[in-house]
């Protein structure tokens, strides 16, 4: 397989960015809480992240629980089991995942991997944060106000959303809606500041084609995100109005509990197309940053360059594109058009062949490499297998007509599960394995790593892939019991049984994770600036921690591609980034 | 060595729990056997593609493992390798779309001999409506729903008078004839599901929404609603009972119009009032 190797070494351009006035802080404050950091920001990210997905975790476990063994728990009601799904869903993929990616892996990795010393809107960054954590703190207080959280279903689909039949509709809808506000608002300030630095902030000789593919997931994510938010955006002000002021952005005359409401000449449809618009370059959102993290996973420690680099770049870009003519193929059976199915089912189909590349570069990556089985390296092959599985569960779902028997199943439920819940958080876990040793200087405990890696990835296989069947059964989603029904048969509610004992044990094992995230923090092996031998620009800060600004004296300057595994004719397995070639050394850092 | 079988074995498993799968899909009750068989193009295609891959992976991992002394190969990148992937894919990708979308403009193309039957979805429950001898359905409007007109059809419309409305009730169909099914709700998103006949669609308010499919087998067939619609979503259920044609007739026969249900309700009413007095 010995093809053109692309320019992956090259000289140095002039400098084009001067260097930047950084804030220093002055107090304890503004150092670890006001902080202007990007660090420390991601870190408060990603705690923050971490935190109210934990309660996401515990209300899979209720919803498990009440799935698994219906009738024998209660204290969990059908309203308490729509509240449960809703709070899980909407967690998972804004509060978790979304802020995880961007703004934890994204602050921390942006500027180190660009070779700059921090965001360029580092006040801006501060801000996104607390405005993020007000946002989670209002989603947090649903639990508490009466009538608790909205039971609308992640996708708050009017009219039912808004009016008395579901649970939370008095308080609980307005503050989830508030909340997405914050959300995005927060948002917006930190993605403006990730794409503006990638452009503008990258050190001397850093390239766009010489970018690891983790920033180019995390940037084309971030650009995708500041192009769909908006359209969420709209959808919650307008539907908060007809909740509060009684527009009719989304209502058409209707009948609520009996009577006739003062709605009247709004569309629920086109709720659905902004939530859409939204919410499929949202799976992307979620998804490219994990591919790009991946590829500098299996490449890091398969020893190898990653494999059609070029090709991975423009897979990016492609599928970034394409995911904006997609959305409507959540709108199969929503009774818009049908004639859309044919448009989306070709859109949603095409964007299958980029994805598929990034899969064939992965493992292809791998083939002859010097594969070694680090805890990071397996969440990245785990990530292969259920992204694999789950996207190709999307061809089912993304044909129209395959969909029509499938939608609104628990097939659904196991193809989301496994494409954008599973894989994702497998490439999250892969990267807290990476880059701890970065972040904290130590290496995180390796037996429960191993341990918290086969019981989450095995477990989770086992809860989602028998579940696909239960979809092809007919058993819809979104039901607490699906109780006496003719076509479900007893085996049927065992499956369900064990689906949940694999959640509860699945669930117990990132107790051991989160154990191991704060014990190694004092008593892990000491890491070194670079434990894996990477090339990219990271690994080589002159301090472990990265100290504040990044690069001590002088910014780094970069010869070379992210890429440079086991070069023939070198001595080691790796040439860091920022490593001279030879013959070009007297070519100094000051121009 | 160990993970390279447990990936192996994770790859058979899933091949082996799919073929000895007891949960399948339910016996086909209508015409659209092509989308299962779609479905089961789309599986053998990507089942070979998800083994294929695991597969590969598994040797690479058992192949290429670290061992002392070992060092990867350098090659950024192989554009032919890469390009006949693509075209693979593509084919492949290809192949399941195609019938895919050809059996799409069979299921959104009416026949014109369809029957139309209405369906209307509230919260909680489903009513249904048969035109009556003028082979017409009436308008209807959710601001004429009542406790006398809970499904609020038009009073004053001719079309509608005729019409008949099954409610709290099961809906009958008769054996292979082609039915048109107009899909209704007066206040949130339902949808009317039948699993055994594989077609399902949102009903909303303010539209009417439609499906088509023949009844190929005799039986009776659960409804549910597969779009959540508020607290009592899963208890929304109904049934369908496919009949031979003259039990169909035999069933009809026994149904109420919409105005002999007026009239039979004003007569109550005038019975209660002279009762009361």
């Amino acid at each position: 397989m010995v093809d053109v190797p692309f320019d992956t070494v090259a000289g140095v351009p002039p400098a084009e960015v001067g260097e930047v006035e950084l804030y220093h802080p002055r107090s304890w404050w503004t150092r670890y809480v006001f902080s202007q950091d990007a660090k420390v920001i991601a870190i408060q990210y990603s705690i923050t992240a971490m935190s109210i997905g934990m309660v996401a975790l515990v209300l899979s476990w209720l919803m498990r629980l009440q799935l698994g063994f219906p009738g024998t728990f209660s204290f969990i009601d059908p309203n308490q089991y729509l509240q449960f799904i809703t709070m899980h869903g909407m967690i998972m993929v804004i509060y978790l995942l979304t802020a995880l990616f961007l703004g934890g892996f994204g602050n921390y990795l942006i500027p180190l991997m660009v070779g700059a010393r921090d965001m360029v809107f580092p006040y801006v960054n501060m801000l996104s944060y607390w405005v993020y954590l007000l946002a989670v703190v209002v989603l947090a207080s649903t639990f508490f106000v009466p009538g608790g959280p909205t039971g609308a279903g992640w996708t708050l689909y009017p009219p039912q959303a808004i009016l008395s039949g579901t649970p939370g509709q008095d308080w609980g809808i307005i503050l989830m809606l508030a909340s997405l506000i914050l959300f995005i608002i927060g948002f917006t300030m930190g993605g403006l500041n990730y794409v503006v630095t990638v452009l503008q902030a990258r050190t001397r000789g850093m390239t766009l084609m010489r970018l690891p593919l983790t920033v180019w997931g995390i940037f084309t994510a971030t650009v995708m995100a500041l192009l769909a938010f908006p359209a969420l955006f709209v959808a919650s002000v307008m539907l908060l109005l007809d909740r509060l002021l009684g527009t009719s952005f989304f209502m058409p005359t209707l009948v609520e509990m009996g009577t006739l409401t003062k709605y009247g000449g709004g569309s629920p449809i086109l709720f659905q197309h902004l939530f859409w618009f939204f919410g499929h370059p949202e799976v992307y959102i979620v998804a490219l940053p994990a591919f790009g993290i991946i590829s500098d996973l299996i490449s890091v420690h398969a020893r190898k360059n990653i494999f059609g680099y070029r090709m991975m770049v423009w897979a990016i870009v492609a599928i970034g594109a394409l995911s904006f003519v997609v959305w409507a193929h959540h709108m199969y059976v929503s009774g818009m058009h049908p004639y859309f199915g044919f448009f989306f089912a070709t859109t949603t189909l095409i964007i299958a062949v980029p994805t598929a590349i990034k899969v064939y570069n992965w493992v292809l990556t791998l083939w002859r490499g010097d594969i070694h089985l680090t805890i990071p390296m397996l969440f990245a092959l785990a990530f292969i297998i259920t992204f694999v599985n789950g996207g190709l569960t999307g061809l089912f779902l993304g044909n129209v007509v395959v969909d029509v028997p499938l939608s609104d199943t628990m097939f659904v439920v196991a193809h989301f599960h496994m494409v954008m819940g599973i894989a994702p958080i497998m490439a999250v876990f892969g990267g807290i394995y990476h880059w701890y040793p970065k972040v904290t200087g130590r290496m995180l405990n390796e037996a429960l790593g191993q341990f918290h890696f086969w019981v989450s990835f095995l477990g989770a296989y086992a809860i989602f892939f028998p579940m696909h069947y239960l979809g092809l059964l007919g058993m819809p989603r979104r039901y607490h019991d699906i109780g006496e029904t003719a076509f479900v048969p007893a085996s049927a509610h065992d499956l369900n049984a064990f689906m949940s004992v694999a959640a509860l044990i699945v669930g117990f094992a990132q107790l051991v994770f989160l154990f191991n995230l704060i014990w190694s923090l004092f008593k892990g092996k000491e890491a070194g600036g670079n434990p894996w031998g990477a090339a990219s620009l990271e690994w080589q800060t002159p301090e472990t921690p990265p100290g504040h600004g990044n690069w001590g004296k002088e910014l780094p300057i970069v010869y070379r591609w992210a890429y440079d595994y086991s070069v023939p004719g070198i001595a080691g397995d790796f040439v860091p980034q920022n490593d001279p070639p030879a013959g070009l050394s007297a070519q100094g850092a000051h121009p | 060595m160990a993970v390279a079988i447990i990936l192996l074995l994770v790859a058979i498993a899933s091949v082996l729990f799919h073929i000895f799968s007891p949960w399948w899909w339910t016996p086909l009750a209508s015409n659209w056997r092509y989308i299962d068989d779609t479905i089961t193009l789309t599986f053998w295609i990507t089942g070979a593609v998800f083994f294929a891959v695991v597969a590969f992976m598994a040797y690479c991992v058992f192949r290429f493992r670290h061992m002392e002394g070992r060092r990867a190969d350098y090659n950024p990148e192989n554009k032919k390798l890469e390009w006949w992937l693509s075209v693979g894919t593509a084919i492949g990708v290809a192949a399941m779309l195609a019938p895919g979308l050809v059996v799409w403009h069979q299921f959104v193309t009416v026949p014109a001999d369809a029957t139309e039957v209405e369906v209307m979805g509230q919260q909680w429950q489903w009513s249904y409506r048969l035109p009556g001898k003028d082979g017409r359905l009436g308008t209807s409007d959710a601001r004429n729903v009542s406790s006398d007109n809970p499904m609020g059809l038009s009073p004053d419309d001719p079309a509608g008078q005729d019409d008949v409305v099954i409610q709290n009730d099961d809906l009958h169909l008769p054996l292979g004839k082609p039915v048109k099914l107009l899909l209704r709700s007066i206040d949130v998103l339902h949808d009317f599901y039948v699993p055994e006949f594989r077609a399902k669609m949102d009903m909303i308010p303010g539209s009417v929404t439609y499906y088509w499919f023949t009844p190929t087998r005799i039986g009776t067939f659960e409804v549910l609603c597969a779009e959540l619609c508020g607290a009592a979503h899963a208890q929304m259920r109904s049934k369908v009972i496919v009949d031979e044609e003259k039990d169909y007739h035999a069933w009809l026969e026994k149904q109420r119009t919409f105005v002999e249900l007026s009239q039979q309700r004003n007569v109550a009413k005038a019975a209660y009032k002279s009762g009361s007095e």
